[in-house]
């Protein structure tokens, strides 16, 4: 009695020393990385914040003051920063919502073709595979006014807007930006969600179509309920990347004609301009801006991802 | 219409459906290409082929040095990136799938929103800084803040991986008197080599994607990467740019992402479902 209440108190205590041997070895492997984030991640945003709230001398550098929350009034009241504001959120509505609807439908149609399925999976991973850089230039050839392919088919179909310069006017050029983000982000869209597809059991159609149920009903009932998750997921991921898109329009306008976005405003006030105050708080609101929205994100729609992560463990 | 023949209709309409998909997707890159083999005069003609095909615009920007060297600036980058991460990485990995830790939850979740952060919030103060203690400009001042973002991505692949590798293998070594370290790094790295090649893959590739800080980091060729290179080549107006040697440019680095995506498909997709759905 008393020699195994011993026994158990020594495997008691060996045990604790186990857990606390394993919480060193789990701080010690996880230090180096998180050191590395709140150098380059944590701290700058941190001095991000300061920079905002401090003027800058252009003409004798490192001369700063101290002016409080001066270069957001300055910010909220141009209607540059507005203007980014819309662009970015009307470029992040149109452009998700689009890849969306092509990426479920692309899904839809490769989880359907069986033959050649591995072949269409690497199809598909080829707009995702090319740089953002290149992407642009991709559909710069395609809209170019002279040589470009759009420009070139319109004219010679004898259909109008052949003579339209596409990024050279307002409200095209924003398209023609989301049609190169479509192109190349619908397939990963397509990719996340025929992941989902694939999770569905197919006896569940099986069962419905005995029942009688129209492929409307099926897809209305069985699929979107089911991929809930994996849209949830892909929406978040694509819509956080949409807000603070900077290559494509940097590359593809520069920002002219309509599609200055805020990470692309910011930049330019800093690097070009030199306005290191403005451009500090540009970024900061920028950041503000994609924190809202991932927060709006996990209080509406991440009670899903919360429930399939405990799923998980 | 009898059941076979609407079963034929839909047959038909899916491989339409499919020749759709392939069309819209690779159309794009196949314009680029054939751009890239036209001479200066059938630059301003949209034929779907090259009247007369020519492999100038590729001989013309290997002859030019601002490339091959962003060629060596984004190999050098996007290789150090990728190895630092993959090595960091990995042991936060193994902690967050493996022991038993207070907050792993919540370190997950500092991970993740990190990842979601826009990377202008971090080139801002970073270009500040770096003027400042002369890392501006510099290879290691272009690898740090690109960790910023390649770090957590490794960490969740590795950590889902991880997490998949049979315990009992681990527990077996640590019979026979292996280290908790040793067990890791014996028996958890070789198995998860997947899961590694997969982690490594999707980091390289965003590293050599990466563009702002490519852009705001750097000022002169010699440690521009080629992202950031090929925008400089377009010109400081819109429409005055030398089409046919940046298309070439363009292909010359795609290529050997999609050959390396064609090669992995298989891993890269489990990467991107791994590191998106099991959050």
């Amino acid at each position: 009695m008393e020699a195994s209440a011993e026994r158990l108190r020594s495997a008691r205590g060996s045990r604790r020393s186990v857990f606390r041997g394993e919480r060193r070895l789990g701080a010690a492997m996880l230090a180096p990385s998180l050191i590395v984030i709140a150098l380059v991640a944590a701290y700058p945003i941190i001095y991000a914040v300061w920079l905002s709230l401090n003027e800058y001398s252009v003409i004798t550098p490192g001369l700063s003051r101290f002016v409080g929350l001066d270069n957001y009034s300055e910010a909220l009241s141009s209607s540059a920063f507005w203007e980014a504001m819309k662009t970015t959120l009307l470029f992040t509505v149109i452009s998700v919502g689009l890849e969306l609807v092509i990426g479920l439908g692309m899904a839809m149609i490769m989880h359907r073709a069986f033959r050649g399925r591995a072949l269409l999976r690497a199809v598909v991973l080829v707009p995702w595979a090319i740089l953002t850089v290149v992407t642009a230039i991709t559909w710069r050839t395609i809209f170019e006014p002279e040589l470009g392919f759009v420009n070139t088919v319109l004219t010679s179909l004898g259909l109008p807007g052949g003579d339209v310069v596409w990024l050279g006017e307002e409200g095209y050029a924003l398209a023609a930006m989301i049609l190169a983000d479509v192109w190349k982000t619908a397939p990963f869209m397509a990719l996340l969600l025929l992941a989902g597809l694939q999770g569905i059991p197919e006896d569940v159609y099986d069962a419905a179509k005995v029942d009688g149920a129209t492929a409307w009903q099926r897809f209305r009932s069985i699929t979107l309920p089911l991929l809930a998750p994996a849209i949830a997921v892909a929406l978040i991921f694509r819509t956080l990347d949409a807000l603070r898109i900077f290559d494509l329009p940097y590359v593809l306008t520069k920002g002219a004609n309509g599609t200055e976005t805020l990470s692309l405003l910011a930049q330019k006030e800093l690097v070009v301009n030199r306005n290191t105050g403005l451009g500090s708080a540009l970024a900061v609101l920028t950041f503000i801006t994609v924190m809202t929205v991932s927060f709006l994100y996990i209080r509406f729609i991440g009670g899903n991802i919360r429930a399939l992560a405990e799923e998980e463990q | 219409m009898t059941a076979q023949r609407r079963e034929r209709l839909g047959q038909a309409a899916l491989w339409l459906a499919v020749a759709a998909i392939v069309v819209f997707c690779l159309f794009p890159f196949y314009w680029l290409i054939n751009t890239s083999l036209k001479t200066g005069a059938d630059l301003s003609s949209a034929n779907l082929l090259p009247p007369s095909p020519t492999l100038d615009n590729y001989t013309s920007i290997f002859k030019d040095s601002a490339f091959t060297m962003a060629l060596r600036n984004s190999a050098i980058v996007a290789g150090s990136v990728t190895v630092v991460s993959l090595v960091i990485g990995s042991f936060a990995g193994y902690a967050l799938a493996r022991l038993h830790l207070p907050f792993k939850f919540l370190i997950l979740a500092i991970l993740l929103s990190i990842s979601t952060f826009p990377p202008i919030a971090i080139a801002a103060p970073i270009f500040e800084i770096w003027t400042d203690i002369g890392l501006y400009n510099t290879y290691p001042g272009l690898i740090l803040p690109s960790l910023a973002f390649g770090l957590p991505l490794t960490v969740y692949i590795l950590a889902s991986f991880f997490r998949d590798i049979p315990r009992e293998l681990e527990e077996a070594a640590l019979i026979d008197g292996a280290t908790r370290f040793q067990a890791f790094r014996k028996i958890v790295v070789p198995l998860g080599a997947p899961g590694v090649v997969t982690a490594g893959l999707l980091v390289f590739i965003f590293a050599w994607n990466e563009f702002l800080f490519a852009i705001t980091l750097t000022s002169t060729p010699d440690r521009r990467p080629v992202p950031a290179a090929i925008a400089f080549f377009t010109g400081s107006t819109q429409f005055e740019i030398p089409l046919g040697t940046i298309s070439a440019a363009s292909v010359v680095v795609t290529v050997p992402l999609i050959v390396l995506v064609l090669i992995f498909q298989r891993r890269i997709v489990a990467g991107l479902t791994a590191g998106a759905v099991k959050g």
